[in-house]
């Protein structure tokens, strides 16, 4: 008992022998020669989807894997975030807003053989919007009363209210075209009537997709054989594996401050795009002393942007003043409403009754952007004489029962990444308690029209609101940090929607 | 100085832990810079560009968060062993005194507290506490204990069975007077060396749980967390790692050869 011993090697040692092994492998990776044109693609991702069918779990992750490689909507976004025609040919919307007839695609067929009509699509949206349903979006569905289907080729949805965004909502992977014979093993097997099929799911490593040769649109098919999606969470590992060439592409390269090691790479590229991951310090607006407004503000005030993002996340990313992003429909750049100044943040307390100080407890996911964020403004706090302390919360589980579904905090953080999601202020409950009529006045109106111009106008106004409310600290939208091969064309440069769509990428002779 | 030349292992033990203690309490009158302080500016500077030891990618100056790091390390370590030391010390003596089924329950009490890795003790710790300093030091202590039990049950056994103790009990003198007069100063040599090894063990364990977020919360610089954080900086910043890695190692090592020494030093046979 005398010697001392060390049964616990440490994991961050194990850690460090890996990440050696790893830069040692890309020397030889790096010898390997060019064989002729590739006709398949490895693609990485920091997260493993926890199912394969979009339309019952909410990780973004499963719609990264699956949408418009596997499943198709009635309709889609296409890489500018524009509504287009899918699965329904056309549409015909009546003047009051109520009824929607869509003209559905004939000859498509899902990847077991079943034909979609209308079946099939009135099933699939049943399913979304049942008493039953599970489907992360369900609210999208509210609107709808019935679903008429005069003949196979046409499918008519009869609304309780105008509802201006349903179009996109339809294109949203939760509202993927699922079949009737498949829909219940879509988890574990997804069948769907995309240009991709699947073909196996190893857990914890990858899941791999081959070309569908039957696939309904012969200008649209997929010019890739197979592609195959490799999971994998720590920075140092991807980066190792981007260099060795076992992976083709990162189209979300979880490390800043790693990208600039790409740079003048002879293989890979770096492309910095678009995303709608919107970083917001998120409050209990019910809860002292975040009740009172000015208290939010205060802390607003005591936020420098600029340098939170050169801190946290090696200065990618673009503040935001409210929970929009810049290539949101109708942004306006309202960082200015509540610009960094500690001396009036200072001041702003003290009228609210905290002249001399407040303390509470932020609790911050694990990830690396939410802890560098916390420490930053945790810095930031105290030059106006606020404690925050750090409180790490593992995330997803117990940050979803005690923060998202249990409201139990004081200050959160987390990147929220759906697109057009402001409504969740308008939500009751949601985990912020906000609360605010007028609001959710404004956000009504949006659906009284589906005029993109109006509806811009409206989420203008929405913006405004929930700048000057401050109901959340709003700090940045993290752009997307894609990195891959400089031969591999195709991929989506900016994300208007969580996605990794395979369809039109190839690798050039 | 020819006292450091017979007993290099002394020598070096003493140097490094010397170094260690009086940085740790330098820290908390003067650094070179406020440990927390941020200057996002001048993020991660090269050690001598900015500061002796360079910046973090924070800005922070990564020499003054070695230093306030080495007293968290060390202040967490030494109250672990403290109170790890006393309650094993304490069971042990007292299973000595009573034999039989007593020291059967600390003996295997003891196995039971050996078969649980301590880093998982305290990640169900800190599932019940909250993560925090508190719950690293009972960490720490809990795997400390058995050690202590054990060492000091087998030595105040063999001290029970001399003379002169025997002497004393048919004197008729209590247990607890033979235990404090007798059995605790003759295995105090063999305790303090094995407190000096296992503060070594306890400051690797102390920075392996802030490693994990289960140690001291932000914004109190700690070893563990300093690696954690460097992680992914290891291409564009390799000192935000290997100098608090160093600082690891040297401690540990010291606390090692402190005790190697000091046993050399009070038992010459054992050497």
């Amino acid at each position: 008992m005398r010697r001392s011993f060390f049964p616990h090697a440490p994991a961050f040692l194990h850690r460090f022998l890996l990440s050696a092994a790893l830069v040692a492998g890309t020397a030889f990776a790096a010898v390997q020669a060019e064989a002729a044109p590739k006709t398949s693609v490895t693609i990485g991702m920091s997260v493993e989807p926890t199912g394969l069918d979009p339309t019952i779990a909410a990780p973004v992750a499963i719609g990264q894997v699956t949408w418009q490689n596997i499943f198709e909507g009635l309709t889609t976004v296409d890489r500018t975030g524009k509504v287009q025609p899918q699965l329904a040919e056309s549409w015909e919307i009546s003047p009051d807003g109520l009824t929607y007839t869509f003209k559905l695609r004939s000859g498509v067929t899902f990847h077991d053989g079943e034909v979609f009509d209308s079946s099939v699509a009135r099933f699939a949206i049943e399913r979304a919007r049942g008493e039953t349903s599970v489907n992360p979006q369900k609210r999208y569905f509210q609107t709808i009363t019935s679903i008429e289907t005069p003949d196979p080729q046409t499918l008519v949805l009869k609304l309780s209210k105008p509802t201006g965004s349903l179009l996109y909502w339809l294109a949203w992977p939760s509202s993927s075209i699922v079949g009737t014979r498949s829909a219940e093993n879509n988890k574990t097997t997804p069948v769907g009537t995309g240009p991709f099929r699947f073909v196996s799911w190893a857990k914890g490593d990858r899941v791999e997709l081959a070309r569908n040769p039957d696939y309904w649109n012969k200008q649209g098919a997929a010019r890739l054989e197979r592609a195959v999606f490799r999971f994998m969470s720590e920075p140092q590992a991807q980066a190792a594996a981007l260099q060795a060439g076992d992976i083709d592409a990162f189209p979300e390269f979880a490390a800043p401050e790693l990208m600039q090691s790409f740079e003048g790479h002879e293989r890979l590229v770096t492309v910095i795009g678009n995303t709608e991951l919107k970083v917001v310090a998120g409050m209990n607006n019910a809860r002292k002393p975040f009740d009172d407004k000015r208290v939010r503000q205060a802390l607003m005030m005591a936020i420098d942007r600029n340098t939170l993002i050169e801190g946290a996340w090696s200065g990618f990313g673009t503040p935001i003043g409210s929970h929009y992003t810049p290539n949101d429909p109708g942004y306006v750049d309202l960082t200015g409403t509540y610009p960094y100044d500690p001396e009036k943040a200072k001041a702003l307390l003290a009228e609210a009754g905290y002249g001399n100080g407040l303390a509470f407890t932020i609790k911050a996911p694990q990830m690396a952007y939410a802890q560098r964020s916390s420490q930053i403004m945790q810095a930031m706090f105290a030059e106006i004489g606020v404690t925050m302390n750090i409180e790490t919360t593992e995330f997803p589980a117990k940050w979803v029962s005690d923060v998202f579904k249990g409201a139990d905090y004081e200050m959160t953080i987390v990147a929220h990444a759906e697109p057009m999601d402001i409504d969740i202020y308008a939500r009751d409950p949601y985990y912020f308690n906000y609360g605010n009529p007028d609001f959710n006045a404004v956000l009504d109106k949006v659906q009284l029209t589906s005029d993109a111009a109006e509806q811009a106008v409206h989420y203008g106004e929405a913006q405004k609101i929930l700048a000057g409310d401050v109901p959340a600290l709003y700090l940045f939208v993290m752009p997307k940090l894609g990195v891959w091969d400089r031969k591999l064309k195709g991929l989506w440069e900016n994300e208007p929607i969580p996605s990794n769509v395979l369809t039109e990428v190839y690798w050039e002779e | 100085m020819r006292a450091g030349l017979r007993r290099p292992i002394l020598a070096a033990g003493l140097l490094l832990t010397a170094g260690l203690v009086s940085l740790a309490v330098l820290s908390l009158f003067w650094t070179p810079r406020p440990p927390g302080q941020m200057q996002i500016a001048m993020r991660l500077k090269p050690p001598f560009e900015q500061g002796l030891l360079g910046t973090d990618q924070f800005g922070r100056d990564v020499a003054s968060m070695l230093m306030s790091g080495a007293w968290n390390s060390l202040s967490t370590a030494m109250a672990a062993v403290a109170l790890g030391a006393s309650l094993g010390c304490a069971l042990g003596l007292g299973a000595a005194v009573w034999r039989g089924w007593a020291q059967a329950l600390v003996l295997r009490g003891c196995d039971i507290v050996f078969a649980v890795p301590p880093i998982l003790s305290a990640m169900m710790l800190a599932a019940f506490l909250g993560p925090g300093r508190g719950t690293a030091i009972i960490a720490i202590a809990t795997f400390m204990v058995p050690v202590f039990a054990r060492l000091t049950l087998g030595g105040a056994r063999q001290i029970w069975s001399r003379p002169y103790v025997e002497a004393a009990i048919g004197m008729g003198r209590p247990p607890w007077r033979i235990t404090f007069l007798h059995v605790l100063p003759n295995i105090a040599d063999q305790i303090i060396v094995q407190a000096t090894i296992q503060l070594g063990l306890a400051i690797l364990t102390e920075a392996g749980l802030s490693f994990l977020g289960l140690g001291m919360a932000p914004p109190a610089p700690t070893w563990g967390r300093m690696l954690a954080d460097a992680q992914t900086f290891l291409g564009p910043a390799p000192w935000l790692a290997i100098l608090p890695g160093l600082a690891i190692l040297l401690s540990v090592l010291g606390f090692s050869l402190l005790g190697d020494g000091l046993r050399d030093l009070l038992d010459p046979r054992a050497s």
